[in-house]
């Protein structure tokens, strides 16, 4: 049964038709990711996923049931900026979800309660590689290290999905590679179905389980606003990766088929040198 | 060297900043002594001495009518009637500046009538004021607050709006009600821009203290400098104007330090 599913959605802004008719499902558990040029509409393909936008036209559901036309706790999410509260230490940021869950009125938890959240907190961030910048304040943290915070409290509440929004894309090479390696694991351990909108098509290959790739098809002047972006290629990756097998990344036996294509587990040079 | 990269070190800052203070002063008593000998009855530029007996009287010696020690009751009763109206400018304005901030419904409802009313001129106000509540302190501290009040709305209202969109959206993927958005996500990050505001406030709110009590009061400091200008008092003027400077001033410190103290993330997360 698909987890996702996306029948006949259209976006338009005034005049402005910026999708139109994209249609596609998800199975849950997939890593599916959305490339595209600039200005196509990816991102605000994932603001309808998140519940800040809805389609002009068209359904999406999860789970079987309409997408609920507000942000909840069931959609995750982690952007290229601004994800995280500014005046919470790390640790608070990551009690976050736990202490609105349990306190209604004050949305703060004390005593007991709080100390069982804060030791789930505490190795949650230590489950991202955050261990010993618990009384940091964001501001005091690398970009890398603000990102795996803000993925550390975005799965304190345990979502169904999780939405990312370009979240690697202002770290350093280094960094992003380090932090895609915690992504993938994450994803892998953690009953999670994943949504991540980049540009960064090394990334998609490395993360993903399928590739969306949106364009317009007519890009003259006098056809822009009558035309949005479409679904030019869905890319089912190969060979298949399943979240929560023992060795991520890796075929079960008897799915695979001969391949002409390189691994594309693996770096591929080739994209390093279209990426600059 | 540009001059624009030469610095100055710890003392010559400090020598700086005392620089325009000496200046000021020295101009003041060359002139006094120069008006002084020529006529020694001169009221305008009073010699540092005079100034000095004036303010020991005013500050250390009861009042012979009433034995109230006279600049400690002018200022008790002018920093109260600051304190209590600043007190309820910024609880209402917190109150309002966020609702109007965050809410699009409380936006659209108050908006526009605060940016009207926010343009009527509290001291053409203050004969209504007196007026409908009398001449006793509540008129002088509604003043205040009407003077202050919609500043302070609207700034922090603009605040709140400046927040990023991306943390109402992550606490309300991580379940928060609007409430909890309230309590959790915006009252904090507004505590710290608040005594920013504030800061920015305490010049406007003395102007309404003196202003109100120079036109209807029976102490404060703005009471006393009005009171004494029928004398040509310029003893007791200077040194009362010195002193409410240095206690806007302190306060501004403290502002400044409350600030620092109990909100350390504002500094570097206001840099970036």
């Amino acid at each position: 049964m698909s987890f996702i599913h996306v029948e006949n959605v259209w976006k338009e802004y005034g005049g402005q038709i910026v999708l139109e008719d994209i249609s596609f499902e998800i199975e849950a558990r997939a890593f599916l990711i959305l490339v595209g040029p600039s200005g196509c509409g990816k991102t605000t393909f994932l603001r309808m996923l998140l519940g800040e936008d809805s389609p002009t036209r068209g359904t999406i559901t999860l789970d079987g049931k309409p997408l609920v036309a507000e942000p909840d706790s069931d959609r995750g999410v982690v952007f290229q900026r601004y994800s995280v509260f500014p005046h919470l230490t790390a640790l608070q940021n990551v009690m976050f979800g736990a202490e609105i869950a349990d306190s209604p009125l004050l949305g703060r938890l004390f005593g007991a309660k709080r100390r069982v959240v804060a030791e789930q907190a505490r190795s949650l961030l230590a489950e991202v590689g955050l261990t010993g910048t618990e009384d940091k304040y964001p501001a005091a943290m690398s970009g890398g290290m603000q990102q795996r915070l803000a993925l550390a409290q975005a799965l304190m509440r345990r979502p169904k999905i999780l939405l990312l929004d370009e979240p690697f894309g202002a770290l350093d090479p280094g960094t992003r590679a380090d932090i895609q390696a915690l992504m993938r694991r994450l994803w892998n351990e953690t009953d999670l179905t994943v949504v991540m909108v980049t540009h960064d098509l090394t990334e998609a290959f490395r993360l993903g389980t399928r590739i969306l790739a949106l364009e317009r098809r007519r890009n003259r002047p006098e056809e822009k606003a009558r035309y949005g972006a479409t679904i030019a290629k869905d890319i089912e990756i190969w060979p298949l990766r399943i979240a929560g097998a023992k060795k991520t990344f890796t075929a079960p036996a008897g799915t695979t088929r001969p391949m002409t294509e390189p691994n594309r587990d693996g770096p591929d040079p080739r994209s390093h040198k279209e990426r600059s | 060297m540009r001059l624009l990269n030469v610095k100055p070190n710890r003392g010559q800052s400090f020598v700086l900043a005392a620089l325009p203070f000496m200046l000021a002063a020295g101009t003041y008593f060359i002139f006094s002594s120069l008006r002084l000998a020529e006529n020694p009855n001169d009221k305008l530029l009073p010699a540092l001495g005079t100034i000095i007996r004036s303010v020991r009287e005013l500050a250390f010696q009861p009042d012979a009518r009433t034995g109230d020690y006279i600049l400690w009751l002018d200022t008790a009763s002018s920093l109260q009637r600051l304190f209590i109206a600043l007190a309820i400018s910024t609880f209402a304005a917190l109150v309002t500046g966020i609702i109007m901030g965050l809410l699009p419904l409380a936006g659209a409802l108050l908006g526009p009538s605060v940016a009207v009313a926010s343009m009527a001129p509290p001291l053409a106000l203050l004969p209504i004021l007196f007026i409908v509540m009398g001449l006793g302190e509540a008129s002088k501290i509604a003043l205040i607050v009407i003077g202050s009040l919609p500043f302070l709305v609207r700034d922090l209202a603009l605040r709140v709006s400046e927040l990023p969109r991306e943390q109402f959206l992550k606490a309300q993927t991580l379940g928060a009600s609007t409430w909890q958005i309230v309590l959790r996500v915006v009252l904090p990050q507004m505590l710290p821009r608040l005594v920013d505001a504030l800061r920015l406030t305490i010049g406007p709110a003395w102007l309404f203290l003196i202003a109100a009590e120079a036109i209807a009061s029976d102490s404060g400091l703005g009471y006393r400098i009005f009171l004494v200008r029928r004398y040509l008092a310029m003893d007791i003027i200077l040194p009362y104007v010195a002193w409410i400077t240095l206690l806007a001033y302190l306060l501004d410190a403290l502002l400044r330090w409350i600030q620092n103290r109990a909100f350390p993330w504002f500094a570097a997360a206001r840099a970036s």
